[in-house]
């Protein structure tokens, strides 16, 4: 990577920025899902590693969310813009040495980020925990090199178009800088008080919101019609998608608030269009579904169309919960649960990680021009990564029914702990196996890029046969 | 940019859909929380916190540094004649960050900003002189209000006076406690926030909007896996209680998932000797083996502890 930080920028190959961050992140994913196993590890036997402070659950856990956030999900979703974005404009990215720059800072802010969480240094928001000056690196060395060189790849495309999955990464792009500025805006002027905790979920909600839901989605746009040769079911339920993410999304930020002492009617507005989130979300999985047609045999073949649909699949649940989850009438039930903790993660180890690793899968085959080394070890991360979110997912949505049914019934709060405990442990071996089937899958590409087999130009890695 | 003119038209409605958006959901939401007064709870919440207790520049290593403590105090500290009943004053020693609400009385609400300003003489405090704070009672057209008055300019109590006769067992640290509330990352399972809806039956009333104004951050809380704290120095006000809980959870709560928080209690116990943790939980493993009557001792903590900060900041939590 160091010679090419500092070669011209015509000298270094095209997919090279692609590359860095398709490994950048699949460490992060290795990292980020062995720190949530560390930490499932302490709510399932609480003297696991005791008496540190680094090591403590309370410094431990912001630094699990981060590193899946801002390393794995955020750089897969960087990686998969390298590649993708110039692809759909018949053109080049508009510059590798920025998107090989943007890898090596990112890493090296995050890095240093992570470690300030783990030493305590935090600013007591969720979402939003690193330090304002972390906050500030990031906005300037992360997400808007990434914006920049998105955006001008897209304006200077060869074709007339643009695809529906460059309106989204061109869209999210723009809008993670507004979010990661405004949102940290407590941080920055020191705003206190329940406009402080508001905007802080309001970051916490638009980085999910405007972020990464939308450019999950944009990848399945992109994956599903490449690999299977369809073309996409419907522009218009694109387009529809599209501006009802934008409407819809950007709004119902206080269902994170609904028991809190926020003025009632923004959280009778943010439930109203938090269940019209449902509109782009069948329009998504509509869309993503019927371009299938004529190929489902490629569900069983093809490792990248099978990551794609589960994750789409996984949106039905997803949606239908987070729609209903921000009415009043269940929010007082589910709200501090683990239920909530069940729906995160099938948010973004469910839906979105299954999309983004669908996108990293193709990409570094196609990049590298190497199939994958071995369509067993895909199969055990796919089968590993959808049992072990399963087991985490129910385990997770029965310990948050058992939580909120501890609001109803006066029993002591120990009664709950108690109840809780074996789903803990079903939780930590749930995440345990999405770790170990992130380790065979930096095996995996690591030996597809030493030995994987040449891919002829013109040929997608999909239609050769494997030789082993 | 070559393109259909759709995308002109696209670019300028998406620019309307989030400016409006934001405008519903950001301006709006704000002048309504803005408009709000500071409770009793909030008032006094601001005195004894101070001014952020995330990371700060006056305290990146989150030490707890740069807080306030909060006296009990018993002798006007001028004349030394007692106060009956005893008054309760909020000590920002030189150097120290004012409260938001000093910095800033706009944020105080109506009434309270004006009687501050003008009564209390908020605006003489100076962080690099110090000063000291408490809650007063005084009327505004007609009707009573609270407001913070900076006994340094009012009275002439400086800091270094009120912490000559004080003393340390009038003195709370919750100020400093509330850092370690955050750095320890007791908000990831402990929610500071009854719910509206059931929680109160069990964990209190519910704040009000008033209650946070100035309070930085709010630490709501996560996900709850452990009781709500937010009133729980009514539920348990047992130092001796909070001392076995926070050194090892499971001696008073034995199937608690509760991390241990031994290492809060630094090096020295209250009488300057080293505390031997290896020692201590050795014995412990032989009292849960069935070998000990009963559990070792918990360590007194020496009065410049952290946990010393931190027991006293829960227990302010009425």
């Amino acid at each position: 990577m160091l010679k090419y930080l500092f070669a011209k920028n015509e000298d270094i190959p095209a997919g090279s920025a692609a590359i860095f961050f398709g490994f950048s992140a699949i460490l992060w994913f290795v990292m980020g899902t062995g720190l949530g196993s560390f930490n499932a590890a302490k709510l399932a036997f609480p003297d696991f590693v005791t008496g540190n402070a680094y090591f403590s659950f309370g410094h431990m856990r912001q630094v699990h969310v981060m590193a899946v956030i801002f390393g794995w999900i955020s750089m897969a979703f960087a990686m998969a813009m390298m590649y993708i974005t110039p692809a759909l404009g018949n053109n080049k990215l508009w510059s590798e040495k920025l998107g090989i720059w943007n890898c090596f800072l990112w890493n090296a802010g995050l890095v240093l980020g992570l470690t300030a969480l783990w030493m305590g240094i935090t600013s007591g928001r969720e979402y939003s925990d690193f330090p304002w000056p972390i906050d500030l690196y990031l906005a300037s060395c992360v997400f808007i090199p990434l914006g920049v060189n998105v955006w001008m790849t897209i304006i200077n495309r060869r074709t007339q178009g643009i695809y529906t999955t460059n309106w989204f990464f061109a869209a999210a792009t723009f809008m993670v800088i507004i979010v990661f500025l405004i949102g940290n805006l407590p941080e920055f002027f020191h705003l206190t008080g329940l406009t402080e905790a508001y905007l802080t979920w309001w970051f916490a909600h638009n980085v999910l919101g405007l972020w990464i839901t939308p450019v999950a989605a944009a990848i399945a746009y992109y994956t599903i019609p490449k690999v299977t040769g369809n073309p996409l079911y419907s522009h218009r339920i694109g387009h529809l998608h599209f501006w009802s993410v934008v409407v819809f999304y950007s709004t119902p930020a206080a269902h994170h608030l609904m028991s809190a002492p926020l003025p009632e009617w923004l959280k009778s507005f943010a439930s109203v269009e938090g269940v019209l989130i449902l509109v782009p979300a069948i329009a998504f999985v509509s869309n993503i579904m019927l371009t299938m047609q004529g190929k489902w045999y490629m569900f069983v073949e093809n490792i990248e169309v099978r990551f794609t649909v589960t994750g789409c699949l996984m949106a039905i649940p997803l949606n239908m919960q987070g729609g209903f989850q921000q009415t009043r009438a269940i929010n007082w039930y589910i709200h501090g649960t683990g239920w909530i903790v069940a729906h995160a993660h099938l948010a973004l180890l469910g839906f979105s990680t299954f999309l983004e690793v669908a996108a990293v899968y193709y990409g570094m085959q196609t990049i590298m021009r190497r199939k994958l080394y071995s369509i067993t070890l895909a199969n055990m991360h796919f089968w590993l990564l959808l049992i072990g979110f399963t087991v985490y997912w129910v385990s997770m949505t029965i310990a948050g029914l058992i939580q909120g049914a501890g609001k109803i019934y006066e029993v002591p709060y120990i009664d709950v702990v108690i109840a809780e405990h074996p789903y803990m442990i079903a939780r930590w071996l749930g995440g345990s196996m999405v770790f170990s089937g992130n380790i065979l899958w930096l095996y995996n590409m690591w030996m597809t890029a030493r030995k994987g087999t040449v891919v002829p130009q013109g040929r997608l890695p999909h239609e050769l046969a494997y030789e082993r | 940019m070559a393109g259909f003119r759709e995308y002109k038209i696209g670019s300028r409605l998406f620019g309307l859909a989030l400016g409006g958006s934001m405008t519903i959901t950001l301006f709006f939401p704000s002048i309504n929380i803005a408009s709000v007064s500071s409770t009793d709870i909030a008032l006094t919440k601001q005195l004894a916190i101070g001014h952020e207790s995330g990371f700060n520049l006056d305290d990146p290593w989150m030490q707890g540094k740069n807080k306030p403590l909060s006296v009990s105090l018993k002798v006007d500290p001028l004349t030394n004649q007692p106060i009956s009943g005893g008054m309760q004053v909020y000590v920002y020693e030189k150097g120290t960050s004012l409260p938001n609400g000093v910095d800033h009385p706009k944020i105080l609400g109506e009434g309270i900003r004006e009687l501050s300003v003008q009564d209390g003489r908020v605006k003489d405090a100076k962080k690099d002189v110090g000063a000291v704070f408490t809650l007063a009672k005084g009327m505004y057209q007609d009707k009573q209000y609270s407001y913070i008055d900076d006994l340094t300019a009012t009275k002439g109590w400086t800091p270094a006076e009120v912490m000559r006769v004080a003393k340390d067992s009038d003195v709370s640290m919750a100020g400093k406690g509330k850092t370690f509330f955050i750095r320890e990352g007791c908000w990831w399972c402990h929610t500071l926030l009854p719910e509206e809806t059931q929680d109160w039956q069990v964990f209190g009333a519910p704040p009000m909007l008033g209650d946070f104004n100035g309070e930085s951050p709010t630490a709501f809380g996560s996900d709850r896996k452990g009781p709500d704290l937010l009133h729980v120095g009514s539920r348990n006000s047992s130092k001796e209680w909070m001392m076995m809980h926070f050194f090892n959870p499971r001696l008073v709560q034995p199937h608690s998932i509760m991390p241990r928080f031994d290492y809060l209690w630094g090096k020295y116990d209250a009488d300057g000797k080293k505390i031997n943790y290896a020692e201590w939980r050795k014995e412990y493993n032989e009292y849960r083996e069935g070998k000990r009557v009963s559990p070792p001792d918990v360590p007194s903590y020496a009065s410049n502890s952290d946990i010393r900060g931190l027991i006293d900041f829960i227990l302010s939590l009425k």
